[in-house]
């Protein structure tokens, strides 16, 4: 497991961000043009007009299958459209490309029927060959695309069956795939498109069939989007048929925080990614909108190593749930409106069980639950075990600026109890060979990803199981909701895995990650999609 | 000193360069390949969910790149690339090396050679007239600046910019490479620290050469006190000036690096950042070799204009001698 993408804080950033913090507090009674929160409610859609979007970082690729960075999915996933669509408040999957499709009982095969006259920028039109072309290339692609290629583990193949119908076979039960093919990783380009070398793909951009289409990429700068006109194809969630509203969208990018705080005040752009806590007050003070969604997936957590000695103890294990107050969390470290963690999935991710009152906090049960396990207070109030101290260290990666503020005070919360625990910061790249090789006590982080099977890829010991779970009841849920197409069947098992991990705590679930965007009065209908990323193709500006 | 002389001098330093360079490239790559981690994973890793990766797909990109081989094959097999020309291709991108460089060469260009014509100026001018104020306390005043423009972090002073003339004043963009308005700010803030240092260079050695006895000379002859100070003084005191233009070249594009994300410009700093950041090692090996390449030709380009400032300097048998 490895912390969402979130831009990465450049050289001087956590330095700049106070900084620019206590600049903007100084002048905020002075920033920003009148527009309250009513304005976003604003009268008819106009069509036409320029959004410029700032955001942090580059990923160095415009291409959608092999982008894994919010940043820079934000802006590509506008490019090309998916199979399928995911309705973000229900979870349901709906006809986008594919007016509909059939999944064989034991999920292994995936029948779609295209929508006919579809075609992609560079004037083609959408075939079953297309699909395959596309789902052929994906396992080639380099080493960015490993959420396209992940979706297709198992993939054996797709067959033409008729010029517009696609039947995609997985040599194992594959549930998810339905679910992955309405992301932006397994978003349709071009045949031609397809057959180009990954770093082509990358610089130049691909033909995809999406509502807006490539204008230019300059690295580290800008991405430009161009309105497709013609484009008559949209999503079934969409409220707008035929083309989009607006003309142009200028992703800007900013590393700065603090600079896109202030250009957003300033008018200079009309909406920002990833907004902090600390300037949320001066943003709303200018008449800013936040908008703000919780990711879906696996929530920030401590993901414990199941097999070393000290956390094979379910009583140990049992107590650091009990002594993090997840509240108070939320409270000093995360954006507004963030939720603490009630399961290990986020609340937004379909098949979600609550089960807040198992991760509750009491930590008077967890002094009972050590004392109970043999470990007794020592001189400094850290626990000790037969001249063992309780201590363990938790590896995390600086790729969120809550990373560390958070862990700081969960590290102060299990001291309460008597847990001494050390942070260890490693860069992402050191993470993640740490994490499959097994040598680290706990680490932190989360995944995003609208489809519960993700506690298998995480969790399931047939898997790379990095967390080291030991073998059981688990794993039998997790292989059979793989294989089940009934969806409330499937939702018992999903529900029935959640309780488990929660029973077990194999994982310690934290808190949501939230993306919380802020958006100029001016801007209308900017909204999220299921996986919390962005949808433009109904925004418009007045 | 003989056109064949000056051209052997050349030829020479041009040979120590090719050594500077090797030793800048070997010590480079064992220091990046002392690195946890590698670039596969680091990509593989950034910006996605760990959960999709498995470590036999890591194994086989790893081996696609080259980073499973031993180190010595890796590094005789980069360095022969090298010596082409071709500095192998970023693991990020995919791009050539030389290609992204290339590419982000002329906006830090365009930014350093501003900053550096603001500094020569502002620092010039300050230095000039804090030695020739008269007004002990203007030139105590004036001579502390460089001081402060020193020690003032780079990325404060360009949020402080940002925050008052563009946030504010709304005079110039906050970020971008945009025409010459998008110049401004950032030229301004990486010209500060730069100007301070030729500031204090040059204030130092114009007091020190005041005192000289060729100066008294100069007034006992009836020379007024500006042509003195300009005309004599200067000329001798810009030399030691010169010497820290190589210097400034280095701090230049050490401060682009902050400039560039503090504005959002493109350019070598931000590429650097991102390389360093995603642990592109030929990347990060492409723009020490630049860097290392800027200082020799720079440091050579001064060698060579000394003699014009001061004609008893002579080069010549591969070191300055006085005549």
């Amino acid at each position: 497991m490895s912390p969402t993408a979130r831009p990465r804080p450049a050289v001087p950033a956590r330095a700049a961000a106070v900084l620019a913090t206590a600049a903007l507090l100084l002048t905020a009674c002075g920033g920003g043009a009148g527009g309250g929160a009513d304005a976003a409610a604003g009268g008819e859609p106009q069509s036409g007009g320029t959004l410029t979007f700032a955001v942090g970082s580059d990923a160095g690729c415009v291409d959608p299958q092999q982008v894994g960075s919010n940043d820079t999915i934000y802006s590509v996933r506008q490019l090309v459209d998916s199979l399928t669509d995911q309705d973000p408040e229900t979870g349901e999957i709906v006809p986008w490309l594919a007016e509909s499709w059939e999944v064989s009982e034991d999920a292994t095969s995936f029948t779609f029927h295209l929508r006919p006259g579809v075609t992609f920028s560079d004037g083609t039109p959408l075939t079953a060959q297309v699909v395959e072309d596309n789902l052929d290339a994906i396992p080639d692609l380099g080493p960015l695309a490993g959420l396209a290629r992940g979706y297709l583990v198992g993939y054996t193949g797709t067959r033409v069956v008729d010029e517009l119908t696609a039947q995609v076979t997985f040599g194992a039960p594959n549930v998810q795939f339905l679910q992955a093919t309405s992301t932006h990783s397994l978003g349709l380009v071009s045949s031609a498109s397809a057959a180009l070398p990954p770093e082509q793909r990358c610089s130049e951009g691909v033909a995809g069939s999406g509502p807006f289409t490539l204008g230019e990429y300059v690295q580290n700068q800008s991405i430009t989007l161009e309105r497709r006109d013609g484009y008559d194809w949209g999503s079934s969630l969409w409220d707008k048929d035929g083309e989009a509203h607006l003309d142009r969208v200028v992703f800007q990018i900013v590393p700065e925080a603090g600079v896109r705080t202030g250009s957003l005040q300033s008018g200079q752009v009309d909406a920002i990614g990833s907004v902090a806590q600390a300037d949320e007050a001066a943003l709303e003070g200018a008449g800013i909108q936040l908008k703000a969604r919780a990711n879906p997936g696996v929530v920030f957590n401590i993901g414990l190593n199941n097999s070393l000695p000290l956390l094979q103890d379910p009583q140990v294990r049992q107590a650091l749930s009990l002594a993090i107050d997840r509240q108070e969390i939320v409270d000093a470290v995360f954006p507004s409106g963030t939720e603490p963690a009630t399961s290990p999935l986020a609340h937004t991710t379909p098949g979600y069980r609550d089960l807040s009152d198992e991760l509750a906090t009491d930590p008077d049960r967890a002094a009972e639950l050590l004392d109970a396990a043999g470990w007794t207070p020592g001189a400094d109030g850290i626990r000790e075990k037969d001249g063992t101290r309780l201590a363990l260290e938790v590896v995390w990666a600086p790729v969120a600026a809550t990373n560390r503020p958070a862990l700081e005070l969960v590290q102060q919360q299990l001291r309460a109890v008597g847990v001494e625990l050390t942070l260890r910061e490693q860069p992402i790249a050191q993470l993640l060979p740490q994490l499959q090789s097994g040598e680290f006590q706990a680490a932190w982080g989360n995944v995003t990803r609208a489809d519960a099977d993700i506690l298998r890829s995480q969790f399931s010991t047939a898997l790379t199981n990095v967390y080291r779970v030991p073998a059981g009841e688990l794993d039998g849920v997790l292989q059979e909701q793989a294989a089940t197409v009934d969806e409330a069947q499937r939702e018992e098992l999903i529900g029935q895995a959640q309780q488990l991990l929660v029973d077990n705590d194999f994982l310690i679930p934290v808190v949501e990650l939230q993306t919380t965007l802020g958006v100029a009065p001016a801007v209308h209908d900017l909204e999220f999609d299921a996986s919390s990323r962005l949808q433009l193709h109904d925004t418009w500006k007045s | 000193m003989g056109g064949s002389a000056t051209g052997r001098y050349v030829l020479r330093r041009l040979a120590q360069a090719v050594v500077v360079l090797w030793a800048a490239y070997t010590v480079s790559f064992l220091v990046l390949d002392a690195l946890p981690g590698d670039p596969v994973t680091a990509m593989a890793s950034a910006g996605m969910d760990s959960g999709a990766v498995d470590q036999e797909q890591l194994d086989q990109l790893r081996a696609e790149y080259g980073y499973d081989d031993p180190m010595l094959v890796r590094y005789l097999d980069h360095l022969g690339s090298a010596a082409t020309g071709d500095l192998g291709d970023s693991v990020a991108t995919g791009r050539p090396v030389v290609d992204t460089i290339a590419q982000a060469l002329p906006p830090t260009l365009q930014l350093a050679g501003a900053a550096l014509a603001l500094a020569v100026l502002l620092g010039g001018g300050l230095a000039l007239v804090a030695t020739y104020s008269r007004r002990r306390w203007l030139r105590q005043v004036l001579l502390s600046l460089p001081g402060l423009g020193v020690s003032v972090p780079t990325f404060w002073v360009g949020l402080v910019l940002v925050q008052v003339l563009s946030f504010q004043l709304r005079l110039f963009p906050a970020f971008g490479n945009s025409g010459p308005s998008s110049l401004v700010l950032p030229a301004v803030t990486l010209a500060i620290p730069t100007g301070a240092l030729v500031a204090q260079v040059l204030a130092k050695s114009l007091l020190t050469a005041l005192d000289e006895p060729y100066v008294q000379t100069a007034r006992a002859k009836g020379a007024g006190r500006a042509r003195v100070h300009l005309s004599h003084a200067l000329r001798n005191a810009s030399l030691p000036a010169l010497t820290v233009v190589g210097l400034l070249a280095g701090q230049l594009l050490a401060n682009s690096v902050v400039v560039e994300t503090v504005f959002s410009r493109d350019g070598l700093g931000r590429v650097t950042a991102g390389a360093v950041g995603s642990q592109d090692l030929p990347l990060v090996q492409g723009v020490v070799v630049l860097g290392a390449l800027v200082f020799v030709l720079v440091n050579l380009a001064v060698d060579l204009v000394y003699p014009l400032l001061d004609r008893r300097i002579v080069v010549a048998g591969g070191r300055r001698s006085l005549a």
